[in-house]
């Protein structure tokens, strides 16, 4: 085995991949090569484990702008207008530091969103730690919703909405999916691709240090595990101030048609943005590294090719605008460097003062990576723990109560309070007052809704239908606010694919996915994949996280979740068959299992469209997707969000063959949970449960019935603050 | 009347901010921070956000900033200037208003919808957003504001989450023509958003500086 052979296999390189390498270009990489290569053909970068998989997902759709390919998806929400969104992970650098970890999620998120010309308007987070029993879990909770606030209040981007699971799967590998939503005006927008042989390549924003070298081979594409505590120089620091900066400056740039194409620089930083630019485009690029801003002034020229230094953007500029360009940097106190230029050879090709220090084809480094095929195998039973924290001799009462105090269930305020909600002047409903974030456009005259979702332990019960459920409850959060999908996004955090229980999840949850996106007409603009997520004790819980955006025509015709009017009827809308497989409930009771039961998804879409009109005909005064904890849980949300009681009898779901716990705390897809007027909801098609009022949460369930005074349920819920330990 | 909203790299409300001035009174233009002339405004605004990043102290380096030169001889010559959450910590910095603005009791940023009283007493309902918002002013400065009617508002009982001395949210320089507060009135200019409470605000100082 000869020198370079060992070095490949530091960098995650097998030795099939690098015989590839060696035939590619005919010759044994230098380092700066094969550190190129190493990052490029990283899971992380290339997809390689899963993306033959994706090929199977619908990115058609006549709303849509830019798909799968661009640095984010967009849609159409008409008047000019189109709305960029993507949700990305940064799982590992947040579970070897959290605070930086999140904080630069957040960051290179944004960067993927106002590299289309979007202006971002919105973040929304999916976190997944282990038990708050846990002092690790809770020290990266705290890390991380630090970190998300820090970085977008400080940029200035309302964080609107988000979901935070607690499940012993993730106490090694948590997880931090961020998601930006952005505006742009459609003829602003720009693409990646470099074009324009003789071009200028700049670079701005940010130096580069050598910070993050090796980020995404070495933390995004394997398990994590013993000596992570040596990674931490893996994981870059964000610096909002100049991400604000890099942005308007950016903005500027595009508004003033200054820009052939732009594109951030994320994992594998200068490497993978000039790769994907080149071969997007069909052509070379000559970068000379001397003249990138260094922090270090003696970093090697690999390291420059792939440090991980944030807040940088890379832009193609036709000759005669460059002095404009730098201009404009210069008025933003922003870095801008022209370091090199667009080719007609087809190569990436690495200079140093004029020297040539690499040379790779396009096509080898970009998608030369092979695409492996998955062996999977569906494991037998369930893999993962039981922990019972709740006696089945508990009363009703005492199960509604446990639901409401459970981590994954209880308000989540204490973590929103800390992120900046309203900058920018459009968010009209704010986090836990509605199912789905609502933001007005008053640009295009009309509004969105944001909705991001993924209950990674039901998906471990069934991988597929989990992932149907997760596209139907953000398809029912936008329908409870009167918005229509219009493209979905999403972050597939999953274990080691090479593991076939692994292969499996991830190949059975791509096909729900598939599926239910085509059911609805939703198209996938975009995504994200991150593998390896495993722990010392096993893989993660399998957690699609999947984003949706819907648009709805007017602002002031929307609800929220909780009632609003003494009196009003309670009803159940929706093909809802509640059963207690995979829930919160089997959860405490420690008798989680494999199998779910399979959601109408045609149905469910028929539900979507009665609860959507009824909300834009203003016949409703609230609306609430009935999931985690089931519709005794979605009843005491509803009430104690308006103070306002509420007596129901839920005979009628008994009617539909549940037994009276199934019709308490069951879970499964479908249900809606609203309140109006009683003849609004006989309208509509709505199953009368009972009426809003009173000071407690009365729930006729035969002999399960349960009778909990408002205040006391209201102390379960926002307990999450008392229990979060010393350290905070 | 025209307003001018001073823009720090770093600023985040700028916009809104400008937004809020068209509503309350019709016109508004950026003042871009290295301006040393206000370009004939008859107010300003002081916006919030992370002027510079605000890596040092909240304020430090903007107040420095040759539109804040430009927003002193203004003040002095009595026009109405408003700071809103960074840009009263700003105000404060430059000496325009008496006090502080320290970290937050506990220690972490909080976004609120919080409630407020003015100095006549009515309420107003804003939404509060800051790490660095507890007022802290020496007690016999404190005496001298409340004698001189220079506390402008206070957070009503229960909404005072920063542990700001007296409940104070906002106040104003001697003349009454400088106003610095932490709550945001510019998020609350539209029904549909929360509330349109703030643009007493903005109207307030408007007045105050045709007193002064």
């Amino acid at each position: 085995m000869t020198v370079e052979t060992a070095k490949h296999r530091e960098l995650g390189l097998t030795d099939s991949e690098f015989e590839l390498i060696v035939a590619k270009l005919g010759r044994e990489p230098n380092d700066v090569e094969l550190a190129m290569f190493s990052l490029l053909w990283s899971e992380h970068c290339a997809y390689k484990h899963s993306r033959k998989l994706l090929r199977r997902l619908p990115t058609e759709g006549e709303r849509v702008v830019m798909g799968p390919g661009e640095n984010a998806g967009a849609v159409d929400v008409g008047n000019g207008h189109a709305v960029a969104f993507k949700v990305e992970s940064h799982n590992h650098p947040s579970a070897v530091e959290p605070f930086q970890g999140a904080a630069t999620g957040v960051g290179g998120i944004l960067r993927d969103v106002f590299a289309l010309g979007a202006r971002p308007i919105a973040i929304l987070d999916s976190l997944r730690f282990g038990e708050l029993d846990s002092v690790r879990s809770r020290h990266l909770l705290d890390g991380a919703v630090r970190g998300i606030g820090h970085y977008g209040n400080s940029i200035g981007v309302a964080t609107v909405g988000g979901e935070i699971y607690f499940e012993e799967p993730y106490e090694h590998n948590c997880l931090v999916n961020a998601m930006c939503v952005g505006l742009a005006r459609t003829e602003d927008m720009v693409r990646a691709a470099a074009a324009g042989v003789g071009n200028a390549v700049v670079l701005m924003g940010a130096s580069s240090g050598r910070d993050g070298i090796g980020g995404a081979s070495v933390l995004a594409s394997a398990e994590l595990g013993e000596g992570d505590e040596a990674k931490r120089p893996t994981v870059q620091i964000g610096d909002p101030f100049e991400e604000s900066k890099v942005l308007e400056c950016c903005l500027e740039l595009l508004a003033k048609g200054l820009l052939v194409s732009l594109q951030d620089l994320g994992a594998a930083g200068l490497t993978s943005s000039a790769g994907e630019m080149a071969s997007a485009g069909g052509v070379g690029i000559d970068l000379d590294v001397a003249r990138v801003p260094l922090r270090e002034a003696d970093m090697e020229p690999f390291e420059i090719m792939v440090s991980e230094s944030q807040e940088r953007m890379l832009a193609v500029v036709e000759p005669a605008k460059v002095p404009e360009v730098l201009a404009l940097c210069e008025k933003w106190q922003t870095g801008g460097a022209e370091i090199g230029v667009v080719t007609d050879s087809g190569r990436v090709r690495v200079l140093r003062d004029g020297e040539v220090v690499g040379d790779m084809p396009v096509e080898a480094l970009v998608d030369g990576c092979p695409l492996y095929d998955l062996e999977p195998a569906e494991p037998e039973g369930w893999i993962y723990g039981n922990r019972a924290t709740l006696g089945t001799d508990a009363t009703a009462a005492q199960e509604l109560l446990a639901l409401l105090a459970a981590p994954s269930i209880a308000s989540k305020r204490w973590a929103f309070e800390q992120y900046d909600s309203v900058v920018g002047s459009r968010t009209v409903r704010r986090p836990e007052s509605a199912d789905a974030a609502v933001l007005q456009l008053p640009e295009a005259g009309n509004a969105i809704a944001v909705s991001i979702d993924g209950n990674g332990r039901r998906v471990a019960c069934d991988p597929y239908e989990g992932t149907v459920e997760a596209v139907l409850e953000c398809a029912q959060n936008l329908a409870c606010v009167g918005a229509e999908p219009l493209g979905l996004t999403n972050c597939l955090n999953f274990g080691n694919p090479e593991k076939p229980a692994t292969a499996w999840q991830l190949d059975r949850a791509v096909s729900g996915l598939a599926d239910a996106c085509n059911e609805l007409g939703v198209p996938v603009v975009g995504g994200n994949v991150s593998l390896y997520n495993e722990g010392p004790d096993g893989p993660i819980y399998p957690t699609p996280v999947v984003g949706m955006v819907g648009e709805l025509p007017d602002p002031a015709r929307t609800v929220g979740s909780a009632f609003a009017i003494a009196g009003d009827a309670i009803g159940l809308v929706g093909p809802f068959a509640p059963t207690l497989a995979g829930s919160e409930l089997a959860k405490q009771r420690g008798v989680l299992d494999t199998g779910l039961p399979r959601p109408d998804v045609t149905a469910v879409a028929a539900a979507c469209t009665v609860v959507r009109d009824a909300v834009r005909a203003g016949n409703l005064s609230s609306a609430h997707d009935v999931s985690d904890g089931g519709l005794a849980v979605a009843l005491s949300e509803a009430a104690i969000g308006s103070g306002l009681g509420c007596r129901v009898d839920l005979q009628p779901l008994r009617d539909r063959g549940c037994a009276p716990e199934e019709a308490l705390f069951g879970e499964g897809s479908g249900g809606f949970l609203v309140s109006g007027e009683r003849g609004a909801l006989e309208q509509l098609g709505a199953t009368l449960l009972g009426e809003v009022g009173g000071e407690a949460i009365e729930i006729a369930a035969g002999d399960r019935s349960v009778a909990v005074p408002l205040a006391e349920a209201e102390r379960a819920w926002r307990s999450l603050p008392g229990r979060l330990g010393d350290e905070q | 009347m025209i307003w001018g909203v001073v823009q720090f790299p770093g600023s985040c409300d700028e916009r809104d901010a400008l937004h809020a001035c068209e509503v309350a009174s019709g016109e508004a233009r950026l003042v871009w921070h290295e301006e040393r002339d206000l370009g004939g405004v008859d107010a300003v605004v002081v916006p919030g956000g992370f002027s510079y990043g605000d890596y040092l102290r909240a304020g430090a380096i903007a107040r420095f900033s040759p539109a804040m030169e430009a927003v002193a001889e203004f003040a002095a010559a009595g026009g109405p200037v408003l700071g809103i959450c960074n840009g009263f910590q700003v105000l404060c910095e430059a000496g325009l208003l008496p006090g502080a603005l320290l970290r937050n009791a506990e220690l972490r940023f909080t976004c609120r919808q919080v409630e407020l009283t003015d100095a006549s007493g009515r309420s107003l309902s804003i939404p509060a957003k800051h790490g660095e918002g507890r007022y802290y002013a020496p007690d016999d400065v404190l005496d001298e504001l409340e004698a001189n009617g220079q506390v402008a508002y206070r957070y009503a009982e229960g909404h005072n989450f920063n542990g700001s001395a007296r409940d104070i949210a906002g106040v104003s320089n001697e003349a009454g023509n400088v106003v610095g507060l932490m709550p945001h009135p510019e998020h609350a200019v539209d029904p549909l958003t929360g509330s349109t409470d703030g643009l007493r605000v903005f109207e307030a100082v408007a007045g105050a500086g045709a007193r002064a």
